[in-house]
């Protein structure tokens, strides 16, 4: 059985090792956050950061995440306490549905840790998640927020 | 009334039926957060009427019956209350009552349907009233202990005070008083002068979870011992299944059951989706692909244009002598427009989860319409209606694709074939974009008269495509027609009109319907109508040698004027913009409000379209939440530019060539415009907000690039087209 590094706890996971990493997170360790939104990599709803890196999970077999650190949306606050993201999230009143929201921010937050100061170009290209609400103007409002926060 | 003895008032009881779910089908602790207060709670939290629970510590929850889908009508719907009941808005929160629960209770939460953009507008009325009552049955339980007269008792800030003495009780502690009074008759609803929460922009009730992974959706639900199905109906619409080969699947990893639904579709049960849709995959099957299996899209095109030069049509409205007029007018101006089948294309894709038993049946869903949803899983079930209910989930985006209760029925259908195991079928996108209920086809003739002064004299548009109706309800379409098809392109009225006085007019529908469902899709037929009639207004006034703008003003009626002013005098309409950018201009009237929109655009030398900013005007009479009227408005435009960039539909062998978001594109956040909101509420009516703006984004956006090319583009989606110079 595979043990996987998620959000800093050691968990196993009884799934086949060609499992998306998306559908061993929802349906075998019930971290329901992740999202399911087309099952090949266009909509980023299944963004989580692996070591670091935000990937698109549905595309990620559990057979290649055996001892790398997976974060999900779950692991994102600390002791409840919101990351800075979130709090900008907050703060912009940003998610309509909401549905995507959960791979907006694990994107935005794996831009600032590359670009602490991202420009509008930098958004446009690092953001490609689809959100159908049209979120848009107010995540790239936060994300500028949570830059200057 | 308290909680307990609102149980006593119906054979479960409000979440008597809840624990239910546990006791009748033997022991499931459901494990779930319900809104619903828990049952230690019960005996201290006070329903004081229907829409209004108050808890000792003074938490407020407001019972909301329409469905959140993003649109922020949880949040509208709880301020309207809120300003009556005259509560702490701090401490307000808020419940799904269910659908099972209304119907109980003589339907006392009135109409669930989410849709039309009705959430607010369509109940306004009763839920400020639930919210009066409340306040002045606390006032009454005060002015009962103080022994005063309630006239000298004011509600403010969740406290009564009575001002003579100086004494104040807070409404936790006069709840349980409160409740047990007789509600009054009548109340009298604040003067909007007086209005304290409506029309403030605060921020939405819904947010926190979503944004640390804690909402539970449709998709996200977990029973004990729940299993997960995927589903894959006939590709063609109207066909059926002819054989599949359950054997071949059957000992695949985690598969617990393979089953057919109806006589169009096969299903693989298993432990998780995963397992599933592997499964589902692999499975072989035959498809009997019917009458429609040799049906290309040039056959539904050729049907469509057939129905432009029909004789016979249906008459929606009709003034004076518009052929007359058009032959005798100085000038004629005629053309042709075609809109294509849209998919809905909500993040979360269809999905219930659903558990029966022979003698009850209860759903977990995300759905617009809770009671139609309650019917389906009663319908599919074979059980009486008393004996299943529906517990609404979080909406992971609607648009009006979850008004429809297909994936209910699919659900319960399942379900049945292993009683007392909870079952969450999940369809996959592929599954949604191809077995979606569209946006409808439509094209449109329209043929307009000038007179020697450039003024619209005559004006004949002939729509020849779908109907909405006749695929939701074909039995009533009879002789009559479907007056839905010209929603927009109405003069007057109180839900939908283009606005413009035109002395002979014949607007009419050649009832044309493909094989492919149609649906309501966010804005409906205005989105169409309005390309339709805004850009052939471009197109008049280019022919009357005039400014588009102009132009409409001299035909406009006050409240779409005023909507175009001041969008026009915002975005600086006239007046010098940078080089190779236009403006290009659009309003309607839909959902009861007023909208109006310019878009700023450039295209370049090799044909690239760039919207740098729109400017919008909202006038939806009272605006109840300006913050959230805003995001409607801009995310508005990315639904309604997603489609007129890239939205269509077509089919092949009568099968939806579209399977996923590579071949169904959508708007990235790098090709969203700056959006600037005028919102110039002018009182007196409620009109909606979560679809009206659609209907201006595409013409506005095609008369600019009009201007900037002088390439008329009639047919959508824009990606079809070559925009570069010369081409």
């Amino acid at each position: 059985m595979a043990v996987l590094n998620v959000n800093g706890k050691s968990l196993p996971a009884d799934a086949d090792p060609r499992t998306p990493l998306l559908w061993v997170l929802r349906d075998t360790l019930g971290l329901t956050g992740t999202k399911y939104g087309c099952g090949i990599a266009q909509c980023g709803a299944c963004t989580v950061h692996i070591d670091g890196v935000a990937a698109r999970s549905c595309q990620v077999p559990l057979s290649s995440v055996g001892g790398k650190k997976v974060v999900t949306i779950e692991g994102l606050a600390e002791n409840g306490k919101l990351s800075k993201i979130q709090q900008a999230w907050l703060e912009h009143d940003v998610p309509q549905c909401g549905y995507c929201q959960s791979g907006m921010i694990m994107a935005a937050t794996a831009l600032l840790a590359a670009k602490p100061q991202p420009t509008d170009s930098d958004i446009d290209a690092a953001m490609t998640n689809i959100c159908r609400c049209g979120t848009y103007k107010q995540v790239r409002e936060a994300l500028h927020a949570a830059a200057k926060a | 009334m308290t909680m307990q003895s609102s149980i006593g008032q119906s054979p479960l009881g409000r979440r008597g039926f809840l624990v239910s779910g546990a006791t009748v089908v033997g022991g499931f602790a459901l494990g779930l957060h319900f809104p619903f207060v828990g049952p230690a709670e019960a005996a201290e939290a006070q329903e004081i009427d229907a829409w209004v629970v108050i808890h000792p510590d003074d938490r407020v929850v407001i019972r909301i019956a329409r469905s959140e889908m993003g649109q922020g009508t949880l949040t509208g719907l709880a301020q309207l209350v809120a300003e009556e009941l005259e509560c702490d808005w701090s401490k307000v929160s808020t419940e799904y009552p269910t659908p099972g629960e209304n119907l109980r209770r003589g339907r006392v939460w009135r109409d669930f349907s989410t849709g039309g953009s009705r959430g607010i507008r369509g109940s306004q009325q009763y839920v400020r009233e639930g919210g009066a009552v409340a306040r002045e049955m606390l006032i009454a339980a005060a002015a009962a202990e103080w022994k005063v007269p309630a006239g000298e008792c004011k509600a403010a800030g969740s406290v009564v005070t009575h001002a003579p003495s100086g004494r104040t009780r807070r409404y936790g502690e006069l709840a349980a008083a409160a409740a047990k009074l007789e509600p009054p008759r009548r109340v009298a609803l604040k003067d909007p002068k007086d209005w304290t929460l409506i029309g403030k922009p605060v921020k939405r009730l819904d947010t926190l979870d979503k944004l640390t992974g804690r909402q539970i959706y449709g998709i996200d639900m977990r029973l004990p011992g729940m299993l997960v199905a995927t589903v894959k109906a006939c590709p063609v619409f109207g066909g059926k299944i002819k054989s599949f080969d359950a054997a071949k699947v059957e000992k695949m990893h985690g598969v617990k059951k393979v089953v057919s639904i109806d006589d169009n579709a096969v299903v693989v049960v298993a432990d998780t989706y995963w397992n599933a849709h592997t499964a589902l995959e692999a499975l072989p099957v035959q498809w009997d692909t019917g009458s429609f299996g040799r049906l290309q899209q040039e056959a539904v095109t050729a049907m469509l244009k057939d129905g432009l030069g029909a004789g016979e049509a249906f008459i929606g409205n009709k003034a004076g002598d518009a052929r007359a007029a058009i032959d005798g007018a100085a000038k004629k101006v005629e053309a042709t427009y075609a809109f294509p089948w849209q998919y809905h294309g909500t993040m979360e894709p269809m999905n219930a989860t659903a558990l029966y038993t022979p003698d009850k049946c209860e759903v977990w869903c995300g759905t617009q319409n809770g009671e139609a949803a309650l019917a389906a899983t009663a319908e599919a079930a074979g059980l009486a209606v008393a004996r299943c209910d529906v517990h609404k989930l979080m909406v992971g985006g609607g648009f009006g694709r979850r008004g429809r209760t297909d994936y209910v029925r699919q659900a319960v259908l399942v379900a049945k074939q292993m009683p007392g195991t909870p079952v969450k079928l999940v369809w996959s996108r592929e599954e949604d974009t191809t077995h979606d209920q569209y946006h409808p086809t439509t094209m449109c003739k329209l043929m307009g008269g000038l007179d020697a002064d450039g003024k619209l004299v005559g004006l004949h548009v002939r729509l020849s495509g779908q109907s909405i109706r006749a695929s939701l309800a074909p039995q009533s379409i009879r002789a009559n027609g479907d007056p839905g098809v010209f929603q927009g392109f109405t003069p007057g009225g109180q839900e939908s009109a283009y606005g413009y006085e035109v002395p002979n007019l014949l607007i009419d529908h050649a009832m044309r319907n493909p094989h492919l469902p149609a649906g309501f899709w966010r804005g409906v037929n205005t989105n169409q109508n309005a390309v339709y009639m805004e850009c052939f207004m471009d197109e008049l006034a280019e022919a009357a040698g005039q400014d588009p703008l102009e132009f409409r003003l001299k035909m406009l009626k006050p409240k779409h004027t005023a909507v175009l002013k001041a969008a026009a005098g915002r975005a600086g309409y006239g007046k010098p913009l940078p080089v190779g950018h236009v403006h290009g201009l659009a309003q309607i009237m839909g959902y009861g409000s007023y909208v109006a929109a310019i878009a700023e655009v450039s295209v370049s030398g090799d044909g690239i379209l760039k919207i740098h900013k729109i400017t919008a005007a909202t006038d939806p009479g009272h605006a109840v939440n300006p913050a959230q009227i805003e995001r409607q408005v801009a995310g508005s435009f990315v639904f309604g530019l997603s489609a007129a960039l890239y939205g269509e539909i077509t089919v092949k062998d009568g099968a939806v060539e579209q399977t996923n978001f590579d071949s169904y594109n959508v708007m990235r956040i790098d090709e969203m415009p700056d959006v600037d909101v005028a919102l110039v509420p002018s009182g007196g009516f409620w009109g909606g907000v979560g679809e009206p703006t659609i209907a201006v984004a595409a013409p506005a956006v095609l008369n600019g690039i009009y201007r900037a090319t002088g390439k008329r583009v009639r047919e959508l989606p824009l990606m079809k087209h070559d925009l570069k110079k010369g081409a």
